[in-house]
């Protein structure tokens, strides 16, 4: 208040002066002056420099470091224009300077620039000399907006709340409503129905009991024939299930464990197009295909700490999504907020769902580099599951009838060529399925 | 009553086996849970100091100084007739395609989804094959580290086609 008041003080006299003494050449060239200056500097920032062009050429440079509001590799970005002339008396040409290339500034020994480089550990930001002043205006200009989204996500939120709240009285109301609606129809007919045998009983009709005739039961349990057509039925059909449940025995086709960490392949593998052997690396070269080490989710995750609101569906909400990248970098030790690995981890123990007793071997790379098979032949469509499960029954059948139907994949590999014509000749085919080629021996799987 | 049976059966759980013990692996499997091991983790880090057949040292650190001098000096061991394009690009198309899109023009399907941001164009960095090699294996800010999904050769392969890119896009 008191500022306030002083600087009002202080601005009302020149007002004064130039309404009144305008003879005053000096001050009135100071006016005059101050004028201009603004005249000429605050359309330049005011109008040409485009926070949407901004952001666009923020996204593109500086978004892989900075973030407006979260500490990335470099600083949040928001308001750094007014925090570094308030904190540091920095000026924009000092920030022309430092994009243009940050590695020089630090070396002309400028303090600020060195404190906040030995800040950030000594990482370097890239030089941008081909940005022009127009650009980083404009990129100062889109990091000078306030921050809109949790307005935006708070008012949303509520209006979501309310309407859900909305929603599930209106429904309660329809239940209640309905259920006074039977209740009144079903004493409705009580009642109609006690005046009707009233009305019987005074006019004297009788109400007629069924006849009793010979039962269906007697005359079944009499015969037979037919008791034995029927208990043969069902040892027959009993001893089917049994055999069902016991040949289903060991078969976890349609196993779906819970997750430590819920994980979608839906997201991942499906939404984002993220190849199956980005994460499950070793099925190129190796008998498993592996369950990724979590510093490889890292690759990722060290950018993306939350889903986007599109992402969220009506059975998972983004908090529940949120908490679970969350629960990825407590297991990691990675500190979000200060951008480091605390050092404390704890492994992540995944459910394994696919597993061959350990009398049948079976080989990833065989199967994935050399015969060239889609992961979704055997996995099934892994990139619509939300949550991971056993497509396949993986019984010994299953191995057969594929090697039996698939050929396999003989061009470009030299390896082949020998053994594909002697075989060839021998069954005098020219396409060879794996069974022929020695996939049914038992020794291929069993050892 | 058949319904009931059915009920029993609950998918997050395995199912029963006959006579276990033919099933259940004597060795240690991997990623198995062993007391043996610390943590009961069978998972483990290569032992330090050690090195795995077939691969060689990295001479370079970690650090903008180490970036600078691969970028400088250090080449691919691969001849001319060993560059394989074909499989460079199958490696490519699986481990950096994702972010920095098949043309290596940063427009990769998580960057055009605004999951991930600031991907560069091959073309607007001063990047040599061992700055490439180098960034494979250390990583750079945003981007992780592949030393553990490429082997040597297949990261020199990789680096060749991003060379070839780069070549392309700056035409
Ligand atoms: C390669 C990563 C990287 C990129 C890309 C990057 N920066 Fe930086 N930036 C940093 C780091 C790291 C720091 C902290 C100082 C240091 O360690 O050099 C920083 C510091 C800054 C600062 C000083 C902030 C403060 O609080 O003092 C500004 C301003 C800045 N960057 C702007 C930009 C702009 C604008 C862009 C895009 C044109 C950009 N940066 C791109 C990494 C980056
Ligand atoms: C971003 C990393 C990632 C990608 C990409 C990915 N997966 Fe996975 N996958 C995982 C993780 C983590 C698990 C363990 C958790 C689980 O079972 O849900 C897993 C589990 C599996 C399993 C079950 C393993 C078991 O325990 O038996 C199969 C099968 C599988 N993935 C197949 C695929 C296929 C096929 C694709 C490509 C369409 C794919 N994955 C893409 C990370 C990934
Ligand atoms: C190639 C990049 C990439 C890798 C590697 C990756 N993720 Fe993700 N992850 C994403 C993207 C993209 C999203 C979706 C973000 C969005 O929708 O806004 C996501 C979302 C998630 C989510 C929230 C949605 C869900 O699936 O429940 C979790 C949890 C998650 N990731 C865990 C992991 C784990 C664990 C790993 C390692 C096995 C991993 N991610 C590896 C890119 C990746
Ligand atoms: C020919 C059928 C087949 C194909 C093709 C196949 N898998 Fe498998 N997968 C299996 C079988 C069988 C198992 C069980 C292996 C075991 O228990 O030893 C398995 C297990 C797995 C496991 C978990 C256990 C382990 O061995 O690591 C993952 C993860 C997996 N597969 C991912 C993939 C991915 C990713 C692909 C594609 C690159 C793929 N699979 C292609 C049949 C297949
Ligand atoms: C989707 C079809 C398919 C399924 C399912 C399948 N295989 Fe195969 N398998 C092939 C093909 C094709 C080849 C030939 C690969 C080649 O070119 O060497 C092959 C080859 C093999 C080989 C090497 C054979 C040889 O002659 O050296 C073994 C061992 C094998 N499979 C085991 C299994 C086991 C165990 C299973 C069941 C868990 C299985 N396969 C399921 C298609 C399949
Ligand atoms: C393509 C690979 C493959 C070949 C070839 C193969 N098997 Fe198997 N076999 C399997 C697999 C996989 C299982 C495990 C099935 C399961 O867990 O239900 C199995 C299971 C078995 C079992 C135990 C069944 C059970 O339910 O415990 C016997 C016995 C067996 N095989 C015998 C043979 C004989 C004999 C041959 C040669 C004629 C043979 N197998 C060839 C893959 C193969
Ligand atoms: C998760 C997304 C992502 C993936 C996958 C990815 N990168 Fe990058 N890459 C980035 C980002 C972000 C940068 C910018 C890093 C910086 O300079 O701040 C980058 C920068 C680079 C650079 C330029 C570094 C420099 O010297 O300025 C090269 C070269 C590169 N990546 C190569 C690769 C190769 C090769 C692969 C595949 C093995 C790959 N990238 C996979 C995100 C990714």
């Amino acid at each position: 208040m008191e500022i306030v008041s002083k600087f009002k003080n202080q601005h009302s006299p020149i007002v004064d002066m130039k309404q009144e003494n305008s003879q005053h050449p000096q001050i009135k060239l100071v006016f005059f002056g101050i004028l201009l200056f603004s005249f000429l500097f605050t359309p330049l920032h005011a109008q040409e420099a485009d926070p949407v062009k901004g952001k666009a050429l923020f996204n593109a440079n500086c978004a892989a470091c900075h973030q407006l509001d979260k500490k990335m590799t470099g600083p949040a970005l928001r308001y750094v224009e007014t925090r570094l002339s308030e904190d540091e008396g920095l000026d924009r040409e000092w920030l022309y300077g430092w994009i243009r290339n940050s590695a020089a500034v630090i070396k002309s020994g400028d303090t600020y620039a060195n404190k906040i480089y030995n800040e950030y550990n000594g990482a370097a930001m890239t030089a941008f000399p081909q940005l022009s002043d127009e650009d980083l205006d404009n990129i100062l200009a889109y990091t000078a907006q306030d921050k809109p989204a949790p307005v935006v996500a708070a008012t949303s939120g509520a209006a979501q709340v309310n309407s859900e709240g909305g929603s599930g009285l209106s429904k309660d109301i329809i239940l209640g409503a309905l259920a006074i609606l039977f209740a009144l129809l079903a004493l409705g007919l009580f009642l109609v129905n006690k005046t009707l045998r009233r009305f019987a009983a005074a006019n004297g009709v009788e109400v007629q009991e069924a006849i009793k005739r010979p039962s269906l039961w007697k005359a079944y349990v009499k015969n037979q024939f037919l008791l034995l057509v029927t208990a043969i039925f069902f040892l027959l059909s009993s001893a089917y299930f049994v055999y069902g449940y016991f040949m289903q025995i060991g078969i976890d086709q349609g196993y779906q464990p819970i997750q430590p960490i819920h994980y979608s392949h839906k997201i991942h593998a499906g939404d984002n197009g993220i190849d199956c052997k980005y994460c499950h690396s070793s099925a190129r070269v190796s008998k498993h295909s592996g369950i990724p080490s979590l510093n490889v989710c890292m690759n990722c995750h060290k950018s993306i700490y939350e889903v986007a609101p599109s992402t969220a569906t009506e059975e998972y909400s983004k908090e529940f999504y949120d908490a679970e990248i969350q629960k990825l970098y407590d297991a990691v030790g990675w500190d979000d907020e200060a951008q480091q690995y605390t050092g404390k981890t704890k492994p992540v123990k995944w459910v394994r769902i696919h597993n061959l007793p350990d009398f049948a071997y079976f080989n990833h790379s065989q199967h994935v580099s050399v015969a060239g098979l889609e992961c979704q032949t055997c996995h099934g469509p892994v990139e619509e599951m939300e949550i991971m499960y056993q497509h396949s029954p993986l019984t010994m059948g299953w191995c057969i009838n594929c090697h039996r139907e698939t050929n396999v994949k003989v061009e470009d590999n030299g390896y082949y060529e020998k053994i594909h014509e002697a075989l060839s000749k021998k069954y005098g085919v020219d396409k060879l399925t794996a069974a022929q080629m020695g996939g049914l021996e038992c020794g291929k799987c069993h050892y | 009553m058949i319904s009931g049976v059915w009920s029993c059966q609950d998918n997050s759980r395995p199912n029963y086996q006959f006579f276990p013990n033919m099933y259940e692996p004597v060795g240690y499997e991997a990623y198995g849970e062993y007391e043996v091991f610390p943590n009961s983790q069978e998972a483990l880090l290569p032992v330090k100091g050690t090195i795995a057949r077939g691969y060689s040292l990295y001479d370079y650190d970690n650090t903008n100084e180490g970036y600078d001098a691969a970028l400088k000096a250090l080449k691919s061991p691969l001849s001319d007739n060993e560059i394989d394009t074909k499989r460079g690009k199958e490696l490519y198309d699986i481990y950096c395609g994702i972010c920095h899109g098949g043309k290596g023009a940063g427009q990769g399907k998580l960057v055009k989804r605004e999951k991930i941001l600031g991907v560069p164009s091959y073309a607007d960095r001063p990047i040599t094959q061992g700055s490439i090699y180098h960034v494979i294996y250390y990583g750079k800010n945003a981007m992780g580290s592949y030393a553990n999904l490429l082997n040597e050769e297949e990261r020199w392969q990789v680096t060749a086609y991003v060379e070839a890119l780069r070549a392309e896009l700056l035409k």
